[in-house]
């Protein structure tokens, strides 16, 4: 098949060809694989795969694996970014070409906010929620298995088009008729869809998931109002998610019936409206963004009271201000295309619609500052992230309500000024909120601290690599700069601002960099954490020991006060025996490890990937495997298994516990 | 508040329908309702792409010409039958009687074909008259918005269909009891979706 | 698992023996409703807005049949979570559609 006028760097619509970075990404992809499989050859490794981590169904492996892809994924779109900066560091570069340019935006964005933030905010879900509440699992296992395997696929998919197929390149976005395929013919949207939506079921599987486990498996004596905050922001990130990605899975859909079918959606032919897309595409997009900000202040919320030692300043208040954060969200999509001009009384409403959503943010940021008052504060690694995202906040805030200003927008809008702030709140409230979830629960993961010293390099590298990079970026925006564009010439002014900013994301570079040799330093020599509660915490996954066994508490705990575990420890200070009435052990019921969510989502990948080479053959046989792997798990009755005492009782001494 | 997974919530002799016996059954049945509010959006959206390009026929076929008012009216009338007979399904499961709750289940299956037939004949005879999806911006967002709904009840009858085999080997227990429930909700809720498109584009197209 | 936190059914009353007339009345009400919106199109029986926003009426009312007559809307266990999530999905489903249709009709209605 002949694609004309498709992006000059790809000869055949198959593999990707024409340009030594693919080729060097080609040979290391292969020598990965090769090393990979050499590994577990090697060290036999290939049934503990298989049975310890492919066929889980235990929530906490489930967690270190989404912080595993997210990880990966922060690596791949970090390095996106890398390119792209180094291609906007001086004028007239001809380090990419546009094409390739506009690939690699438009793959940074997707994999940063798809494939990184919604993972990393999964971990955080997976590792935490059912410890918190004093849950032995999620509500639904196997099909968290299914999430996770989804997202996985979809991820694939998704990096695969960078050697095979090649790139989507119509932005992160994908705004028709752009994207629509007269313009844009070839496989690199489809791959953009068909991605999206497989990992986009995934993720709407995961909302109802915690939705469920939060509201009817909490541990007895623990209602609502005493719940850890991390579960409120859960709980709020799930509402979101159950009631926005529909309309993504809408908008996705039809943009690919308009591609793969001919239909007239989003096109300027036959009566379609391209701005259909736009809407749609919002009424998510923007629920989106308090989804993955909404665990971040969750774990801040943790994080200060536990490193200041107080409770947490104003609960009800925060808790009020989540939800009225998912129900404000909600109502606010319009703010992303003023421009289009749908008149005065709707730009207005929806201008004052998002700045109304700053009263419940700055009620947050009041309460961590008023939890931090007065308060022992310790700064460990997770603290320091949380006091790093403070200022960054505000900042973002601000500018955000600059933004949402609709005549104001007129003149920022697609500017660096707009990208200046996205990355302000997402980098300054996701990835600190996420980075410091991560040091906080890693001791509860696999039982180490990671290394205090080389974290706080890595933390003041990045907090200073980040104003270097973005603040630049606002001045950019006033003066002119675009986003998207992939050259501009000598004498705008813009040079050495752009320098400036991308010695900034160099930092970011190397303070990752450093976080991950932070990670290898610790497995070489770590510190143990043998008591569980290394932080001195105050919900109730610090009373397990770590890491947690898999099935978490030997007995569901009673729960009597907010800061459950705390409230023990208070009881055990004042000499009070908590333990007096012991229950005796019973045997606990699991479900069993299952491989079908891996086989399930590799039918969907097959079945994804004919849909974007246009093989239906191939997407059939991927939907009859789905249908089968369906249908298989609705006749199985053998679904779960009981833990007998004795064992229990032995894993139980094993950890010193009883 | 707790609700473990083994936790038998009562013994089935007592008065409580034999679906929500388990606490598996309970969990499952709440995490369906929040499907079902998943779905609600979904269709939300598409009928919100019919509304606003309803009107963009681009010199093709319109509504008027296009819809037969005894032919919906025929498909409403199937499927408001069949909500009435999947509800005696469930009401027949809880009141322990597992041939009688397949009966009804198959006259739901039946009549899910007949609509499914006459949805399939409606959308051949369009395509004829030279109405296709690829015709205008109305018939795209008419075909996508009316054939989801085809599928999810495409997809509700072969589940029925498992259903009933399932039922057939097993009986009615805790696991096939829920099942009933929930494929009950859901052939409820396409029902409803139904009944919006018979108002929004049918009646909206005729009047 | 000790039994202290068992909750009842709530909005559970028995399962019911006799004649299902819940069940009947409801696929008449609906029936009923059908025909109405289906009658007062055909007549012409108001404007053409107004019988818009009559029919759309009549068809939330057909939600609430369903709900109420063959969903068993009320029964849960502990608090009625799902009737929470429904409501909250039937504002958001409101906000979608009126604030698409609000956004998307700029410069009045128009066909391309």
């Amino acid at each position: 098949m002949h694609l004309p006028g498709y992006v000059n760097n790809v000869a055949t619509p198959f593999f990707v060809t024409g340009d030594p970075m693919i080729y060097a990404s080609d040979v290391l992809i292969v020598l990965t694989l090769v090393a990979i499989v050499f590994v577990l050859t090697y060290f036999k490794k290939w049934g503990w795969l298989w049975r310890e981590w492919i066929t889980t169904v235990d929530h906490k492996k489930i967690g270190i694996m989404y912080l595993i892809a997210a990880l990966l994924m922060l690596f791949r779109g970090g390095v996106d970014a890398m390119l792209m900066r180094t291609q906007l560091a001086l004028p007239n570069m001809r380090f990419l070409e546009a094409e390739h340019y506009d690939q690699i935006f438009t793959t940074h964005g997707t994999i940063m906010i798809l494939f990184m933030a919604m993972p990393f905010i999964f971990a955080m879900f997976n590792i935490a929620v059912p410890l918190q509440i004093g849950a032995r699992d999620v509500a639904f296992p196997y099909l968290n298995a299914i999430s996770f395997w989804l997202f996985f696929f979809g991820a694939l998919l998704l990096n695969l088009s960078f050697v095979i197929g090649g790139s989507p390149d119509g932005g992160w976005t994908s705004y028709p008729p752009l994207t629509e395929w007269p313009t844009d013919p070839g496989p690199g949207e489809n791959f953009y869809l068909l991605a999206l939506q497989i990992s986009g079921i995934g993720s709407m599987a995961t909302g109802i998931n915690f939705l469920v486990t939060i509201l009817k498996m909490r541990a007895p004596g623990m209602t609502l109002m005493r719940m850890p905050m991390f579960c409120w922001s859960v709980v709020g990130a799930s509402i979101l998610i159950i009631f926005s990605f529909p309309a993504l899975t809408v908008a996705l859909a039809l943009l690919m019936i308009d591609r793969l079918f001919g239909a007239h959606f989003f096109t300027m032919l036959q009566g379609g409206n391209p701005m259909m897309y736009v809407n749609l595409f919002w009424v998510w997009g923007h629920p989106e963004v308090y989804i993955v900000v909404l665990p971040a202040f969750g774990i801040f919320s943790e994080v200060v009271a536990t490193f200041s030692r107080k409770r947490l300043f104003g609960y009800a208040s925060m808790v009020a201000s989540i939800m009225a954060i998912a129900v404000i969200s909600y109502l606010v999509w319009l703010h992303h295309f003023f421009t289009m001009g749908a008149g005065p009384g709707v730009n207005s409403f929806f201008a004052i619609s998002t700045m109304s959503v700053g009263i419940p943010t700055g009620v947050k940021v009041f309460n961590w500052l008023f939890t931090m008052y007065q308060g022992r504060i310790r700064l460990k690694l997770p603290m320091l992230w949380a006091i790093g995202f403070i200022p960054n906040f505000a900042i973002g805030g601000a500018t955000g309500v600059m933004l949402a200003v609709a005549p104001g927008d007129y003149q920022y809008h697609n500017s660096y000024f707009l990208i200046a702030h996205f990355h302000q709140v997402l980098i300054g409230g996701v990835v600190y909120g996420m980075l410091a979830g991560m040091y906080y629960w890693w001791p509860k993961m696999f039982g180490i601290i990671l290394n205090e010293r080389i974290g706080r390099w890595a933390f003041w590298v990045f907090n200073i690599g980040f104003y270097v990079c973005f603040l630049p970026q606002y001045e950019l925006g006033f003066m002119g700069m675009t986003r998207r564009i992939y050259v501009y010439p000598a004498g705008m002014g813009w040079t050495a601002l752009n320098l400036i900013s991308t010695i900034g994301a160099y930092l970011m570079g190397i303070a990752f960099v450093l976080i991950v040799w932070q990670v290898l330093y610790s497995i070489r020599f770590p510190e143990r954490d043998v008591t569980g509660d290394p932080w001195d915490g105050r919900t109730l996954e610090w009373s397990l020991p770590s890491p947690a066994p898999h099935y978490n508490f030997a007995r569901i705990p009673t729960v009597t006060a907010r800061d459950a575990w705390w409230a023990e420890k208070e009881a055990r200070r004042r000499g009070e025996d908590v333990q007096k009435e012991l229950r005796p052990l019973e045997p606990i019921h699991m479900p069993n490890n299952s491989g079908r969510p891996f086989i399930l989502s590799v039918c969907f990948f097959i079945g994804g990937f004919g849909l974007v080479f246009e093989w239906y053959w191939l997407a059939i046989l991927g939907g009859l495997g789905v249908m089968l792997c369906l249908l298989l798990r609705s006749l199985e009755t053998n679904t779960d298994h009981y833990i007998p005492v004795e064992e229990i009782r032995r894993t139980e001494a094993a950890l010193g516990r009883l | 508040m707790s609700l473990a997974h083994e936790e038998v919530l009562s013994t089935p002799s007592s008065d409580v329908p034999v679906e929500y016996s388990t606490e598996d059954g309970a969990l499952k049945i709440f995490g369906f309702w929040i499907f079902l509010a998943t779905d609600l959006i979904l269709f939300a959206c598409l009928f919100t792409m019919y509304q606003i390009l309803h009107i963009n026929t681009a010199g093709g076929p319109t509504e008027q010409e296009l819809y037969d008012v005894p032919g919906f009216t025929a498909e409403t009338l199937i499927l408001l039958v069949s909500s009435f007979t999947c509800g005696l399904a469930t009401l027949e499961m809880r009141r322990g009687r597992r041939s009688a709750s397949m009966g009804w289940l198959v006259v739901t299956v039946l009549l899910g074909l007949s609509f499914i037939f006459l949805e399939v004949r409606e959308f051949v005879d369009y395509v004829n008259r030279g109405a296709t999806m690829q015709r205008s911006a109305f018939l795209s967002s008419f075909f996508t918005l009316v054939g989801t709904h085809g599928c999810h009840v495409s997809l509700g009858i072969l589940w029925m269909l498992s259903i009933l085999y399932q039922l057939g080997r097993r009986g009615i227990s805790a696991m096939t009891a829920r099942k009933i429930f929930i494929v009950g909700l859901y052939w409820h809720f396409l029902d409803v979706v139904w009944v919006f498109i018979f108002t929004v584009v049918y009646l909206q197209g005729v009047m | 698992m000790s039994s202290e936190h068992h909750e009842e059914l709530r909005g559970f009353h028995g399962i019911h023996r006799g004649f299902p007339w819940s069940h009947v009345v409801g696929l008449v009400v609906s029936l009923v409703l059908t025909f109405a919106a289906l009658w007062l199109v055909q007549a012409h029986a108001m404007p053409h807005g107004l019988l818009l926003a009559v029919i759309l009426v009549l068809a939330v009312l057909q939600i609430v049949v369903q709900l109420f007559f063959f969903m068993h809307f009320l029964e849960s266990y502990g608090p009625r979570y799902h009737v929470t999530s429904l409501a909250l999905a039937f504002v958001f489903t409101v906000c979608i559609i009126a604030g698409s249709l609000w956004i998307m009709t700029f410069g009045g209605e128009q066909t391309y």
